[in-house]
């Protein structure tokens, strides 16, 4: 009985895992099949919109590590890096009903939120850092998503081997209360090497996706057809998982 | 994994299946063919370990893979320079790893897919293991067997490669060894590596913080990892010591030998 019982299920398991590869060209499906699996369990167990933690400004990390791209290699950054980015703009394209292009000047008007958090980067290590910028919902709602809109593409001025840096998240991760657009670190302008002079910080996830050197938010309805399709540098490069909360 | 000769009438829950033997001694020790018909391991638990010899070799070489992307172990929130180490793991070579190069991006592939069979296989043999009493009467100790001089007796008889209790069940250093494993080391793995990750730490805080951070979390993933390598090495030690063929063969086939 026991024994039936036990067979029945393995007999289940093993269909389910078999269509599963039938219904795809090759193996790497299954592999995001457990990335889907791992987002909308964690989705599921830990909440949509639960936060990170955030930690005392006594635990920041006395140096915060730069790592990936540590600096755009182009004489128009370098000019406005010694203006202090005073003519940087961020532009909010896409589908939104009010394209925006925002000035440094008009980031910092906008209601701010301070975070101590930490980041972990995906090959290991961590760093606390104290963050400060407006919230990406903000941002959004002032530009009015247009409802097909279903993912925000993060442009960027920098670039690694040869090509832009971007990274794209869902609108579930773009409206998380603590997903900012960073222009603080610590209480002082953004260093270079940690993305002068606006980065994304989206708490939930590894470093990867907390794109640096921030030019551009773009509201789109699907990631073919940008970049290589997969939705980010990495994710195109290197096979990196699209969603990198684990 | 031994689960010593069933007695003839009881239905024992790891051994799994009604056995009808003769209730001679001769299933006290290693089945003897012909003696008498022995189930030694139920259909579950054999299921369960050659799924979770699978993950675990799995899991473990991809995440050497992983470990080679930042050897360095630290203690607490944060760490990212070899200052702050408490330990600095050496490069695995590219046969220990999977993929059998250094790839980041696919050993994550590997170790998180390997992940899911892992995790609920445990929870599926903890849960048959306590439903069908298994637990209780094979692998729980009794006080008796905590006695200094229970104890010391077991070992010697460890060491005379004797590995079986006198009434045909796992002695004290199996069970605690076998509990060790399956109570501490394999949900440790589970919880640990949940521990590490970002999108799943809003609900995990008050064990990172239990335990004194994500990093000392990641430190803990590393040090049960090699906990349970450790153990796969004495595991086997123990079964080329002890007639091998019939112990793999019996981990296989459940172990019953005809009359």
């Amino acid at each position: 009985m026991r024994r039936r019982h036990v067979i029945g299920s393995l007999g289940a398991l093993l269909a389910g895992g078999c269509s599963k590869i039938g219904d795809s060209a090759a193996p790497v499906s299954l592999f995001d099949s457990a990335e889907r699996w791992h987002k909308q369990a964690q989705r599921l167990l830990a909440g949509r919109y639960s936060l990170a933690p955030e930690f005392d400004r006594s635990q920041v990390s006395p140096y915060f590590r730069g790592n990936g791209s540590r600096n755009v290699d182009t004489p128009e950054y370098a000019a406005s890096a010694v203006s202090g980015f005073a003519d940087w703009r961020l532009a909010v394209t896409g589908l939104v009903e009010h394209p925006l292009s925002l000035s440094l000047d008009n980031i910092h008007r906008l209601p701010q939120r301070t975070q101590v958090t930490r980041h972990d980067c995906v090959e290991g290590w961590s760093a606390i850092g104290e963050w400060t910028g407006p919230r990406l919902s903000t941002i959004l709602r002032g530009a009015a998503l247009k409802p097909e809109a279903r993912f925000i593409v993060l442009r960027c001025a920098d670039t690694l081997a040869g090509t832009q840096y971007y990274e794209s998240i869902d609108l579930i991760d773009a409206f998380h209360p603590q997903t900012i657009i960073a222009h603080k670190l610590n209480g002082e302008p953004l260093p270079v090497r940690n993305g002068a002079p606006l980065r994304l910080r989206v708490e939930r996830q590894l470093g990867y996706k907390h794109a640096k050197f921030l030019t551009g938010i773009e509201a789109v309805a699907s990631l073919a057809g940008i970049g290589g399709g997969k939705g980010g540098y990495w994710e195109d490069r290197a096979g990196y998982q699209w969603y990198a909360g684990i | 994994m031994a689960c010593r000769g069933d007695t003839g009438e009881r239905v024992d829950p790891l051994c799994g299946q009604r056995t009808a033997s003769s209730g001679s001694a001769a299933r006290r020790h290693l089945p003897r063919p012909g003696r008498a018909r022995v189930r030694r391991h139920g259909l579950s638990v054999r299921l369960w370990h050659w799924v979770n010899l699978a993950c675990l070799v799995t899991l473990f070489m991809s995440g050497l893979n992983i470990s080679n992307a930042h050897p360095r172990l630290y203690w607490g929130e944060w760490g990212f320079e070899s200052a702050r180490a408490w330990l600095t793991l050496p490069r695995f070579p590219g046969w220990m790893t999977i993929p059998g190069h250094y790839s980041l991006s696919a050993a994550r592939d590997w170790h998180l897919l390997a992940a899911w069979p892992f995790a609920g296989g445990l929870a599926f043999i903890w849960l048959t293991m306590l439903l069908t009493g298994h637990f209780r009467s094979d692998l729980m100790t009794r006080r008796s067997e905590w006695r200094p001089s229970a104890i010391r007796a077991d070992i010697v008889a460890h060491f005379q490669l004797d590995f079986d209790s006198a009434d045909g069940k796992l002695n004290f250093l199996q069970k605690l060894s076998y509990g060790i494993v399956l109570g501490v080391l394999l949900p440790g793995m589970v919880i640990s590596g949940l521990g590490i990750s970002p999108g799943i730490e809003p609900l995990a805080r008050p064990l990172i913080e239990l335990v004194g951070g994500r990093q000392s979390m990641r430190s803990l993933h590393f040090i049960f990892a090699w906990s349970l390598f450790a153990f796969f090495v004495v595991h086997v030690t123990l079964v080329l010591l002890s007639s091998p063929l019939t112990q793999v063969r019996d981990m296989i086939t459940g172990g019953r030998h005809a009359a």
